[in-house]
């Protein structure tokens, strides 16, 4: 196996599917235009951004107009948090003064929830996550008082891969904040769950063509009917004055191409990764002592995979594999490329010592029975020669 | 040989990388560059920026390089002594303490780990190896930069698993060579002062951000007499002239003590600020305790104790007229001619003459008389 690699980090980023690759290379020289002009050049980019927009609208359940292209799921996420809270501060005849988010998002929404609530003086309820993963409901429900504006939940969380359960935490937003939007960053999970059914009755979604096999640096936030977000980015007014700045219309229909690809295949995908995520999960269940699945498995997606190995340090593990050829993740990286203690297993009530030994491996539509036999042959080894 | 390389982002570790990559060739070194803070005031050896300057000397050197974040140890082990000690009127060096705790113990430990058979540093010292194949720590051969000082606490286990590709290169032959391979860090100053203490901030308000800072009283060091108001009791170290005003016959004054508990700051003449012996405890040997302090060698004589571990207690066999070594109490203090004796499992060292004062907490190394450039030994005075 000298020299092979294998690749498990596909939540972090995955390949481009070839269909993307091959949708978005008319847009890079030929068809070159500026979609926000009035003549042919302009308009055969507009035709492609228009037709992205409808596909994507559509395999997401959502309408045309519903759809706002971003530079990503940070920008989606962005957007939503403070350009829905502006919209919602201009508009509502009480006070806005408290948001609501899951201790377990990402960065992306946690920070950028944060940054709200030190800019406005609004106060911000985290809430913490079971055992299993999933965002305990009761918590939230006591986090959401009338006064609360905002809530967000994220659909998969990107370490651990639980799903969570957005309907309830709908309902329970609907009932206990009538006032409140709900926003789900659904970055993660594109790839699993049916990108038509996810959102669940949430009034902003958010999502990254990356994570599905599109290009880094284009996403898109889904923003609900009647639902109003003022800008984050002010400019030229595309995107229906919401997000201005010249489309990136290569990364926009290649993003849609990435899409209706994983669409297609998703049913296939999930059943026969999910079998090598087993085959993995249990061969090294069994085969290294002292180790333990973090969450439930029955709630997480099929792609992912997080173990806890006991008395080992997961920054050394992901050295060792590396050199082994197999590429994982320690919880988040920070832009330095350090590993940073992981604030999700933080929220769900892991102690720091308990976090430590705690690897993502995460699968993809590209992973093979060879990559699951790589990693079963070398994890155990290294684990063992950590704990040495 | 495997080595692992710690890539500060500074010329001294970049041409260390270069040395140790031409030598043992660029597959079997590996970079590695420490995140050691991750605070607001994140501005020092582990910013953004040098990771990048460190990440871009081993692109072009050609090595793998790595971040390892070891800011929950740093922050134990050295940002929390160090407050603490101020809080308690000691002044700690973090330099050492990150030497001794973060990059020749945990990073020796994760190299082992990892299968490297040693750590290379860019440190201005030298490692000498015996005949008998111990290991002696030597000043680096540039007089102006040696840091033999802040790693006088390393013993025979650490050494033996280390290296220190510049030591015996002068800071402008490391420049040159840098500037030769075209490194961009070939004109980079040099780091300064404490890193984690923002140079435009200082160290008072990185205090005054975490302990209370308490205004006390100079009080003169023979009379008692109170002499005026101190701003801060924890910000006042011993032997400490600046800010201490003068005497009536105009002679400068020093700090003599801090005491914290009664928020008194005792101040004297320049003869009051310097003493004859000073004690120190946490002692370690490079190679062994000096075999006129009964300990088994020591002193460039071969043993085979575990060097640089603490001295047991019940080696106070000491002789009784001393063993002499050259005592540094500063990190380009002059070596002092001293004697030292143990007394229970502390070092009682008598200076040759009066000393100034070493503050409590400060870091004395030990050296042989007979090889100057050799340390023998350190402790921390009490």
């Amino acid at each position: 196996m000298a020299g092979r690699r294998s690749y498990f980090d596909h939540a972090a980023t995955t390949p481009m599917r070839p269909e993307a690759v091959e949708a978005m290379l008319p847009f890079l020289s030929g068809n070159f235009g500026n979609p926000s002009g009035s003549h042919a050049e302009s308009r055969r980019a507009r035709r492609a951004v228009d037709d992205a927009r409808d596909q994507v609208a559509l395999l997401l359940g959502a309408d045309p107009g519903e759809v706002v292209f971003t530079s990503g799921g940070t920008e989606a996420d962005n957007l939503a948090v403070a350009g829905a809270w502006e919209a919602m501060v201009a508009t509502s005849p009480t006070p806005a003064t408290a948001l609501v988010c899951s201790a377990m998002e990402h960065h992306a929404v946690l920070n950028a929830c944060r940054a709200l609530a030190r800019r406005t003086g609004a106060e911000l309820r985290e809430v913490r996550t079971g055992k299993d993963g999933i965002i305990d409901l009761d918590a939230l429900a006591e986090a959401c008082t009338p006064e609360v504006r905002l809530v967000s939940v994220m659909t998969v969380n990107n370490e651990i891969g639980t799903v969570q359960p957005i309907g309830s935490v709908t309902a329970v937003v609907r009932h206990r904040s009538p006032s409140a939007l709900v926003h789900t960053d659904a970055v993660q999970a594109v790839p699993w769950l049916d990108g038509r059914e996810l959102t669940a009755g949430a009034d902003l979604v958010a999502v990254s063509a990356h994570k599905f096999g599109g290009p880094k640096g284009v996403g898109a936030l889904v923003v609900r009917d009647g639902t109003v977000v003022h800008p984050i980015l002010h400019g030229g007014g595309q995107e229906r004055d919401r997000r201005s700045g010249t489309h990136n219309v290569a990364g926009i229909v290649s993003m849609a191409a990435a899409l209706a690809a994983t669409d297609s295949d998703r049913p296939s995908t999930v059943e026969r990764v999910g079998r090598m995520r087993d085959r993995l999960g249990d061969g090294l269940l069994a085969t290294v002592a002292g180790t333990s699945e973090t969450g439930e498995r029955s709630a997480r997606t099929a792609g992912h995979l997080h173990l806890r190995f006991a008395g080992i340090e997961s920054e050394a593990l992901v050295v060792l594999l590396d050199e082994a050829g197999v590429a994982v993740s320690a919880g988040a990286a920070c832009s330095s490329g350090a590993v940073e203690a992981s604030h999700v297993l933080e929220s769900m009530g892991f102690s720091r010592e308990e976090a430590t030994g705690g690897i993502r491996i995460s699968l993809g539509a590209t992973t093979t029975e060879a990559d699951i036999d790589h990693a079963l042959a070398v994890v155990p080894g290294a684990v063992a020669q950590l704990r040495d | 040989m495997s080595v692992l390389v710690a890539l500060s982002g500074g010329v001294d570790s970049s041409v260390a990388a270069a040395l140790v990559a031409e030598q043992y060739g660029r597959d079997q070194v590996v970079g590695a560059t420490l995140k050691l803070w991750g605070g607001a005031s994140d501005s020092g050896c582990c910013s953004v920026a040098d990771v990048e300057d460190a990440r871009r000397v081993a692109d072009q050197l050609g090595l793998v390089h790595h971040v390892f974040n070891f800011a929950a140890g740093f922050e134990e082990r050295v940002v929390d002594p160090y407050v603490r000690g101020h809080a308690e009127g000691r002044t700690p060096n973090p330099c050492i303490e990150c030497n001794r705790y973060l990059k020749f113990d945990r990073l020796l430990e994760r190299a082992r780990t990892l299968g490297f058979d040693a750590v290379a540093t860019g440190h201005h010292a030298r490692r000498v190896t015996t005949a008998e194949g111990r290991f002696r720590l030597c000043r680096g051969a540039d007089p102006l930069k040696d840091q033999s000082y802040v790693l006088a606490m390393l013993g025979q286990d650490q050494l033996a698993r280390t290296v220190f590709p510049v030591g015996e290169l002068t800071k402008g032959q490391v420049r040159d060579e840098a500037r030769r391979l075209g490194l961009r860090t070939a004109g980079k100053p040099d780091s300064q002062d404490v890193c984690f203490i923002r140079a435009d901030q200082g160290r008072a308000a990185f205090l005054a951000s975490r302990i209370p800072l308490h205004p006390g009283r100079l009080v003169d060091h023979e009379t008692g007499e109170d002499l005026g108001p101190v701003e801060a009791v924890e910000l006042v170290t011993v032997g400490q002239r600046r800010g201490m005003g003068h005497a009536t016959d105009g002679k400068r004054r020093f700090v003599t003590a801090v005491d914290i508990a009664n928020r008194r700051v005792s101040i004297g003449s320049p003869e009051a600020a310097h003493a004859s012996d000073v004690r120190l405890h946490t002692v370690s040997w490079v190679d062994g305790a000096p075999a006129g302090l009964g300990g088994p060698g020591g002193l460039g004589r071969p043993h085979h104790g575990a060097g640089g571990a603490d001295v047991g207690a019940g080696a106070d066999v000491g002789a009784e007229a001393g063993v002499p070594v050259l005592a540094q109490c500063s990190a380009h203090g002059h070596p002092v001619p001293s004697s030292v004796q143990l007394v229970g499992d502390e070092l009682s060292i008598v200076f040759g003459a009066p000393q100034r004062r070493v503050a409590p907490g400060q870091t004395v190394a030990l050296y042989d008389p007979d090889h100057p450039d050799t340390v023998v030994g350190s402790g921390i005075a009490g």
